[in-house]
């Protein structure tokens, strides 16, 4: 089908769908989630289904995924397997407490719990909204704001579950928490995905995020994650991305810190057909660090769009981001990488990178760097490059002897390790260093094994 | 720091110097726009009939328009109606000679550092002086006429060479490009047309000097550069404006083909009256200006000084269409007290083999905002293209703004684009070294201003360049808090 | 060794080299001297094969072969090694991952099994001895966060590991102090053999009080316009350049 749809049909498209499912994702929610989603909706009605006329999406259209049918699960559906039996994560060595969502849902099987310490909460949100609703209430919707983006306002609209990960006060998680997202639906499906994390003061927790599709429908994702630093506590969040050509998915992170606090970020874009990430820091606590970093290696016609913005709040904090493509065949990137100081959040060190390597004539890269600041005693700076491999170091490694394919390969991970060695799992760092060496000679490179066996 | 706050607010008071007001019999047209105000101005200009079509083609896409708003601007609303799209200076329009230039205006000219009278000008530049956005006097023209070429103001250009301009006008900056580019088109009085033919290296320097001089007027001129294969042009461009507490707009449009092999240079410094220090008054400078590098080794270069104005909305841009074509674009912007600055470049590759590069430097005080907006684009075709640029904001004071939104999209693998930006503050460590080898802080951070404009003043002509590096220091000495 | 005939390179169109010759026997260290901007680098980069000069005249036969026939890699692995003057960085790429690379891919052209990890450090222990090389370096990336001295040293260190027929050093003096200078000097003369030449491309001469060449050659404007033995690099040091510069420009 290739008619045009316009814009406002799309958005009153779903219009329609929300008044025949708002009934259907009342019953059975939370009040703390039933309570936003009037006036979320409205929020997304107001701005509607973004196009590139919208400058925070100009590089990255959703029409067309938003233009296909889609079958809304807006209800838990009853599944006669086990997740964990269909999908197993085959990184070796990589010991994790682990926990598995399929379409979104939050699955019982799950049993993480027994080998985390006291006080530690990691389970389904719709069943922690109702165990512990004022913890919940305090800090769901506290970040992303439905007026600022219509995806997160429509997320909020359709959330039902999602993860929730409480740390109490000076808790220490040393082995790292592995969220595996699971897309696997018997028809083309529309899922949406709404997790919350909460770090006490002193805290401290490393998340991995895996996301996977397991068959070829096409789905569309609209995830949300708010996650909340108290003063003193310390997340690394690491993203794996790996998903089919079909898929299209918006994630949208909210991060908010306080004084002392830290925080990594690590996003690798492996595969998937369209992929928007969204990722906001608020600094909001002196002597604080935020350090996100991202790499995606994207070729056919895939698109990945990383759209960052750290604010500075707060005085004597320190951010670093450090993004990289490398873009073959006739794949697509953006970056929109935005520093914002406000008035005096003075003694800041604000620092942003975004290096590309395009490897053929079709591949587009677009990029967006930017800087507001409002507080004079800063160092801040910016740089971006689009280009290929710099031929002096080719030269180099050749006139050692080493063959120009394999100097190039060379250099190519050396440009990715730049952000993989900022993944502090080390098994995991060696599997992601693994796929990408693979990548880069042309091999197929999945990280999972996949019980579907999809040619994807 | 005391110190410094004392010197800053000092040099704050000063007073803008041009911002006198000349009393000369004004001829204004009723305040309003409409397709008759149009056929008015075309009327009173006895322009060609195709100006016609143009003029209202360009209004009635401009009503369709709506003013931008992606630019990091606060712009109180503007009332298009309230303004009066036509003022000229009343006696005798077309000067034949010097004696019959009202002695008022000549007084004017002379009061802003331009005399009209050739023995008295800076040896080496012709000067077309437009106020109030017609053109009352050029210098030299007889002189460059010799060399075939044609420097005169515009209206002159539509009498004598109507098929040239119509040739060219509208080829980089077509009538809808955007609203103030449409309404520029609608509406515009004079301005400067400029032809270097072939082969011919223009020997002195070009200059346009823009004065706005009635109240309640917008300034609309246009400007027209065609560089002929193998020619080269070093084009100035100065303007001033008396201080009044409302604001005035305007909204020019410069465009620039350079055939192949040909060389254009166009510098700025503009100096608009930015309003007081409390943010009254002060022109709203919402101008498009654009290259066309038509042909291959082409070379379109702009240099801007911009200090004045209260808003500045301003992208003088590049297109490089030719082979090996060359775009050039380096900008010091200063911005103090409550004024607004959104400026930038656009270097869009469209020819193989091109290269660009972008270095703005912008510097902020008071309570002001600034901001470089640029867009490199390198299309497929664009094989083996270069673009490089550096982008530093100065911010002089806790009060004001620095931002940087650069767009860069590349669509090819042999091009390679790099970008670098930086925010940075004079450093005490600075300012304590010149302290001590005795150089006063008024005198240490105008130097260090000075040094770190220093690469785009350089690429200012020698007799633009001191000025500009003056401006600087009077729009800014000390204003570090 | 090396035959060069009437060697000319332009680039960018412009000409850098006009109608170079030059004979080299195996065993013997030759001298490449001349002012800044007469072409010595480029010649050094030429041999290497570097990419974006242009040929416009002339041959060069390396061992009987055509040399300009060769890739870069190629040319390394028959034994011909350029030390660098701007060493460059390349962050990402381990210093070990490189050498050993460089190292098995030496050997895999020679016929020879690639080199274990157990070997291979071993080997590396045996050359960083020669140049006193901090074991820190190695860790790094490749020349990333090196001195200039550093820098030459490691050049001087993959040259011990690759054990090269012909050693082109370009500017490997400049930037070095006194100890500096001694211990590149020291390593390059360890690894001197009846079978090994050497190219010395330097400004002073100072460099050549420690590798004593058998030639001296002074390049200017693209050509050899003198060749003689060592003791034309004193004469030059004495007098400069300028006296070859008015010798030629009559």
């Amino acid at each position: 089908m290739s008619v045009l749809i316009d814009n406002t049909d799309l958005t009153l498209r779903l219009a329609g769908h929300f008044r025949e499912a708002e009934a259907l994702l009342a019953s059975g929610s939370p009040e703390l989630m039933n309570l936003p989603r009037k006036k979320a909706f409205q929020d997304f009605i107001a701005q509607g289904i973004p196009t590139r006329k919208s400058e925070n999406y100009k590089y990255t259209n959703l029409q067309p995924a938003f233009a296909r049918e889609y079958h809304f699960l807006h209800q838990r559906p009853k599944i006669d397997f086990k997740p964990g039996e269909i999908f197993r994560c085959d990184v070796p060595q990589l010991d994790t407490h682990l926990v598995i969502l399929l379409n979104g849902w939050y699955y019982e099987e799950n049993s993480p719990l027994a080998g985390l310490p006291d006080g530690v909460f990691l389970g389904s949100l719709e069943e922690a909204a109702r165990k512990y609703p004022e913890l919940v209430a305090q800090h769901y919707g506290s970040l992303a704001e439905t007026v600022a983006d219509p995806l997160v306002a429509l997320n909020t609209a359709l959330a039902r579950d999602g993860y929730f990960l409480y740390v109490p006060k000076n808790v220490r998680i040393d082995k790292p928490i592995q969220v595996i997202n699971l897309l696997l639906a018997d028809s083309d499906a529309y899922v949406t995905q709404r997790n919350l994390v909460v770090a006490e003061p002193g805290a401290e927790v490393k998340l991995i995020l895996c996301d996977h599709t397991l068959n070829l429908n096409n789905y569309l994702n609209n995830s949300v994650t708010e996650i909340l630093i108290d003063e003193n506590a310390s997340v690394d969040y690491y993203t794996i991305q790996n998903q089919h050509n079909q898929s299209a998915s918006v994630n949208s992170v909210y991060i908010r810190q306080m004084e002392n606090s830290h925080v990594t970020t690590n996003t690798i874009s492996l595969h998937g057909g369209l992929i928007r990430n969204n990722l906001k820091v608020i600094i909001d606590g002196e002597n604080s660090e935020a350090n996100v970093y991202g790499m995606t290696f994207l070729d056919r016609k895939q698109h990945v769009d990383n759209f960052t913005q750290i604010v500075h709040a707060k005085p004597h904090c320190q951010s670093n981001q450090l993004y990289k493509n490398v873009l073959d065949e006739e794949s697509s990137g953006a970056f929109t990488g935005q520093i914002y100081v406000m008035r005096d959040a003075q003694k800041i060190n604000a620092y942003q990178r975004n290096n590309n390597l395009l490897l053929t004539d079709k591949a587009l890269m677009q990029t967006k760097p930017q800087l507001i600041i409002e507080a004079d005693d800063v160092k801040c700076s910016h740089g971006a490059t689009i280009g290929q491999i710099d031929e002096e170091a080719l030269f180099y490694l050749r006139a050692r002897g080493i063959e120009e394919k394999q100097a190039r390969l060379m250099l190519m991970n050396a440009f990715a390790y730049e952000v993989i060695r900022q993944v502090k799992v080390e098994p995991l760092r060696d599997r992601i260093n693994e796929l990408i060496e693979k990548r880069l000679r042309g091999e197929i490179s999945r990280c999972h094994e996949c019980a579907y066996h999809c040619n994807c | 720091m005391e110190d410094q706050d004392r010197i800053l607010h000092e040099v704050t008071q000063r007073e803008y110097k041009y911002g006198f007001y000349t009393d000369i019999e004004t001829e204004i047209i009723e305040k309003g726009l409409n397709e008759e105000v149009i056929r008015t101005i075309w009327e009173k200009k006895n322009e060609p009939d195709f100006m016609l079509e143009f003029r209202l083609n360009a209004y009635r896409k401009w009503l369709k328009m709506e003013m931008p708003d992606w630019a990091y601007l606060k712009i109180p609303p503007i009332d298009y109606q309230a303004i009066s799209y036509y003022a000229a200076p009343k006696k005798n329009p077309k000067y034949e000679s010097l004696d019959q230039v009202d002695p008022e205006l000549l007084e004017t000219f002379n009061k802003l550092g331009i005399p009209l009278e050739e023995q008295k000008h800076l040896a080496g530049v012709a000067v077309d002086a437009v106020i109030d956005s017609v053109s009352v006097k050029t210098t030299f023209k007889e002189t460059l006429a010799e060399k075939g070429i044609i420097f005169c103001s515009f209206s002159e250009a539509l009498q004598e060479h109507p098929d040239l301009v119509r040739k060219y006008i509208g080829m980089a900056v077509p009538v809808a490009d955007n609203y103030f580019a449409a309404l520029n088109s609608a509406v515009f009085s004079d301005g400067s047309f400029c032809y270097i033919p072939k082969g011919v290296r223009c020997p002195m320097e070009l200059s346009t000097y823009f004065r706005i001089n009635a109240a309640n007027t917008g300034q609309f001129e246009r400007t027209l550069i065609v560089a002929d294969e193998d020619s080269y042009v070093s084009y100035l461009e100065g303007c001033t404006a008396p201080m009044r507490d409302e604001n005035q707009l305007h909204a020019a449009v410069v465009e620039i083909i350079a055939l192949d092999r040909a060389e254009v240079k166009y510098s700025t410094v503009q100096n608009w009256y930015p309003g007081d220090k409390d943010g009254k008054g002060g022109i709203y400078n919402f101008v498009t200006k654009r290259g066309v590098c038509r042909g291959e080794s082409s070379k379109i270069s702009w240099t801007q000084v911009e200090t004045g104005s209260a808003i500045t909305w301003k992208y003088p841009s590049c297109i490089l269409l030719g082979n090996n074509s060359v775009g050039e674009f380096y900008s010091v912007a200063l911005t103090n007290h409550h004024q607004q600055a959104d400026t930038g470049t656009k270097m869009i590759h469209l020819g193989k083999n091109t290269r660009s590069t972008i270095v703005s430097k912008g510097i902020s005080a008071g309570v002001s905002d600034n901001s470089y907006r640029g867009l490199v684009k390198v299309m497929p075709g664009a094989v083996n293209s270069r673009n490089f640029s550096q982008c530093d904001s100065l911010l002089l004071g806790d009060k004001c703004g620095a931002h940087t939104f650069p767009y860069i999209e590349v669509g090819n693998k042999s091009s390679v684009v790099e970008h670098e930006a930086t925010t940075s503050k004079i450093g005490e460590d600075q300012i304590f070294y010149c302290n001590q080898r005795g150089i006063s802080t008024e005198d240490a951070i105008a130097m260090i201003v000075n040094g770190y404009a220093r690469e785009v003043l350089n690429k200012l002509p020698m007799e633009f360049a001191v000025e500009a590096q003056k401006l600087l220091e009077i729009s800014l000495e000390g204003s570090v808090g | 060794m090396l035959s060069i005939k009437n060697l000319c390179v332009s680039i960018e169109g412009k000409e850098i080299l006009n109608g170079i010759n030059l004979e080299i026997n195996p065993g013997e260290v030759h001298a490449i001297m001349g002012p800044n901007g007469s072409g010595k680098s480029t010649l050094a980069n030429v041999l290497a094969g570097k990419e974006e000069y242009e040929i416009t005249d002339g041959e060069i036969y390396y061992l009987g072969e055509n040399l300009l026939e060769l890739s870069p890699e190629d040319r390394a692995r028959k034994g011909i090694f350029l030390s660098f003057q701007y060493p460059v960085e390349i962050p990402g790429v381990p210093m070990i991952n490189f050498l050993k690379t460089a190292v098995n891919e030496h050997r895999k052209f020679k016929g020879e099994k690639p080199l274990t990890a157990g070997e291979f450090l071993k080997l590396m222990r045996e050359k960083k001895q020669l140049v006193e090389m901090d074991t820190e370096l190695t860790n790094r990336s490749v020349n990333e966060g090196f001195s200039g001295g550093e820098k030459k040293k490691n050049e001087i260190f993959q040259m011990a590991l690759l054990q090269p027929r012909l050693a082109i050093l370009d500017e490997t003096d400049s930037g070095l102090d006194i100890d500096a200078l001694k211990t590149v000097a020291h390593g390059v003369n360890a690894l001197r053999s009846p079978e090994n030449s050497t190219i010395v491309v330097t400004h002073y001469q100072r460099l050549l009080d420690y590798i004593v060449p058998d030639h001296v050659h002074v390049l200017y404007k693209g050509r050899i316009v003198k060749s003689a033995g060592k003791e034309l690099a004193f004469e030059l040091e004495e007098k400069g350049y300028d006296w070859i510069k008015k010798e030629n420009e009559d």
